[in-house]
């Protein structure tokens, strides 16, 4: 409460906070406003404190429920065990590495789609298009591919989780109009008239210049690996194939009735299910929470080309 | 927007012979190959297994030892009371979803908008663009950790405030969960879904703002005849393309928030495709739903698109 009185007094002194919109008096509206947004916000992170708070406490506060937001009888027992217990920290590992894979093959398909469709003078290029675009309004459905995904061998296979996402028709669009919007034609012209190869031209010229929409464009496809895990349940059966949220999601599926996490028998004798729990959805969520504010803006400026082509 | 500008453009004819454009641009053609042989792989490859919902498909046998049995699987499929509660509890939630979570982004970003402090603007759109980059595991079980009946915060604290005596069900009984359901969807797209209006916002004349101060209008009626109507086409184009997802719905989010007790109102045409196709084997009939899911879907967007072209908006394809 403190905080926001002293905002109302700061605001009171500004006399036009934002240049073409000022008003000059600080209004009741300001305030209502400021509260609205501060609550949401709080939704947003107050759980996740929690959640921390109970990760990181001793289990006699937890099953007396005496925690809120700040940890009571401090201890990391609970991340101890995800270690001795070893499968989550695999899944973690396993799950960077696909997510890595799959971004690197992902930029490269979509650069090879996006660079050649945005030259106007491509014959074709709206059959092209045609072909590249179909897929994202229209797929055949779970089963269709899943026994596609059989006759190609890919069943239970690291690799179906890489292949069948790694081009994405929205994530062509938005690299296709940065590079139309942002890439001079003279530029590549001029390299053209020296004899450059198309090739060259992309490697040379292009693919500097795009370092922006690179960066966006590989946080969109890591962050959407990392997250999706629908292709676990309908293509992975093992175990050791399985992406770390998918496992997450399974610890929960059989913990949402039993109120139980299920690590292994060994983990479980240390902490108290609860604080158990508590501490493998941090270990899942910290990488995201830690990436986040520095990706935050790259995510924002890929959205917003992608938001005006609609 | 830009949209308009590019359907705007003037059709350059090619008039380079294919041979010789080949000539100058094989490398292009080479580099599209590759996408172009991943989607024929993956998506294309999959569409004539399509024809498994003209017949009674047993995995055992596969394409060519099943019969053919015309549009049997459908007339079953509009027979069975499971694809009834299935339709039925998608269609009522996702109008839900869209009646409470589409203006949410755009009440957000006309607040957003108004705010005074640009420190406190930058640090809470932040905030509120995270739950976008959680996966629904993660969503799922924050929220079981938050709403247990016996274990929850909401409910601890509830209790010890003295509010109610019981814990409160939220997410364990089929009214309860349909709330929260709604509400967590809601928050997890509100934020994100700014970006876009407030881009268009950005886009509005200051000028417009300027004069309508001058002619003595406060800010709830600059809000409502200037911004509003400045985002209008944005707004159009984005209801067109939530109409699209009224028949589906996300499996993962469905089944993050799965439990016996829910059943009732959690199973979804997702659900459905999923459980009766990959669970139980029955593949046409999993298909068919499908099938006919994705073709409402593309219905929809196709007449949303006509009656706003109709309006006067500029449409979406």
């Amino acid at each position: 409460m403190a905080k926001k009185s002293v905002e109302v007094v700061r605001g009171a002194e500004m006399s036009s906070p934002d240049g073409s919109r000022a008003i000059s008096r600080f209004r009741v509206s300001d305030l209502v406003m400021i509260i609205f947004v501060t609550v949401l916000c709080a939704t947003c992170v107050v759980p996740f404190l929690h959640v921390a708070a109970k990760s990181i406490s001793g289990d006699s506060y937890v099953i007396a429920k005496n925690i809120y937001f700040w940890p009571k009888g401090i201890n990391f027992e609970a991340y101890k065990s995800i270690f001795k217990d070893g499968t989550l920290v695999y899944a973690m590992g396993y799950s960077v590495v696909v997510t890595v894979i799959f971004t690197i093959l992902g930029l490269l398909v979509c650069t090879c789609a996006a660079y050649p469709l945005s030259k106007k003078r491509l014959k074709g290029k709206t059959f092209f298009t045609f072909i590249l675009m179909v897929p994202m309004y229209f797929t055949a459905g779970i089963i269709p591919s899943y026994l596609l995904m059989k006759d190609l061998n890919l069943l239970d296979n690291m690799w179906v989780l890489v292949w069948p996402l790694i081009y994405s028709p929205y994530n062509m669009l938005i690299m296709k109009t940065f590079l139309q919007s942002n890439i001079p034609d003279s530029l590549e012209e001029s390299a053209f008239l020296d004899g450059a190869s198309n090739i060259q031209i992309l490697t040379k010229i292009v693919v500097p210049l795009s370092k922006p929409i690179i960066a966006t464009l590989s946080l969109f496809y890591a962050v959407g690996r990392w997250n999706s895990y629908a292709d676990n349940m309908y293509y992975i059966k093992t175990d050791k194939l399985k992406l770390v949220n998918y496992k997450l999601y399974q610890m929960v599926a059989s913990a949402s009735e039993a109120q139980s996490a299920t690590l292994s028998e060994a983990a479980a004798v240390t902490s108290t299910p609860e604080v158990l729990q508590a501490a493998c959805i941090m270990f899942v969520t910290l990488p995201i929470i830690c990436l986040y504010p520095f990706a935050q803006k790259y995510f924002v400026k890929g959205a917003m080309i992608g938001a005006v082509k609609g | 927007m830009a949209k308009s500008n590019a359907s705007a453009l003037p059709k350059v004819k090619n008039t380079m012979s294919w041979k010789n454009s080949f000539k100058r641009d094989w490398q292009l053609y080479l580099l599209l190959a590759f996408p172009v042989l991943m989607v024929i792989l993956f998506s294309y490859a999959a569409y004539p297994g399509l024809r498994m919902v003209f017949m009674d498909y047993k995995p055992a046998k596969g394409y060519d030892g099943s019969a053919w049995v015309g549009m049997e699987t459908f007339v079953k499929i509009f027979k069975d009371k499971d694809f009834h509660r299935a339709l039925r509890n998608s269609v009522v939630f996702n109008l839900l979803d869209l009646l409470i979570g589409f203006p949410m982004p755009i009440i957000l970003a006309l607040i957003l908008n108004e705010l005074r402090f640009p420190r406190f603007k930058k640090v809470s759109q932040t905030v509120l663009y995270l739950p976008h980059f959680l996966s629904w595991a993660v969503i799922g079980s924050v929220a079981y950790t938050m709403f247990r009946p016996s274990t929850g915060l909401a409910n601890i604290a509830l209790m010890n405030l003295g509010v109610i005596k019981e814990g409160i069900p939220f997410l364990t009984e089929k009214w309860h969960w349909a709330v929260s359901y709604l509400l967590i969807g809601v928050w997890q797209t509100m934020g994100w879904g700014t970006i876009i209006y407030l881009a268009a916002i950005t886009g509005i004349s200051g000028e417009l703002y300027e004069a309508a101060m001058i002619d003595g209008a406060n800010r709830w009626k600059r809000m409502w005849h200037i911004t509003l109507p400045g985002i209008k086409g944005t707004v159009v184009t984005m209801l067109i393309m939530n109409l699209g997802r009224i028949m589906g719905s996300n499996l993962e989010r469905l089944t993050a928030f799965e439990n016996s007790q829910v059943k009732d109102f959690q199973y979804q045409l997702a659900v459905y495709i999923y459980e009766k196709g990959l669970q139980n084997g029955k593949f046409s009939m999993s298909t068919a739903v499908n099938l006919f899911q994705s073709l409402v879907g593309v219905m929809l967007v196709l007449v949303a698109d006509r009656v706003a072209k109709k309006l006067g908006e500029e449409g979406l394809l």
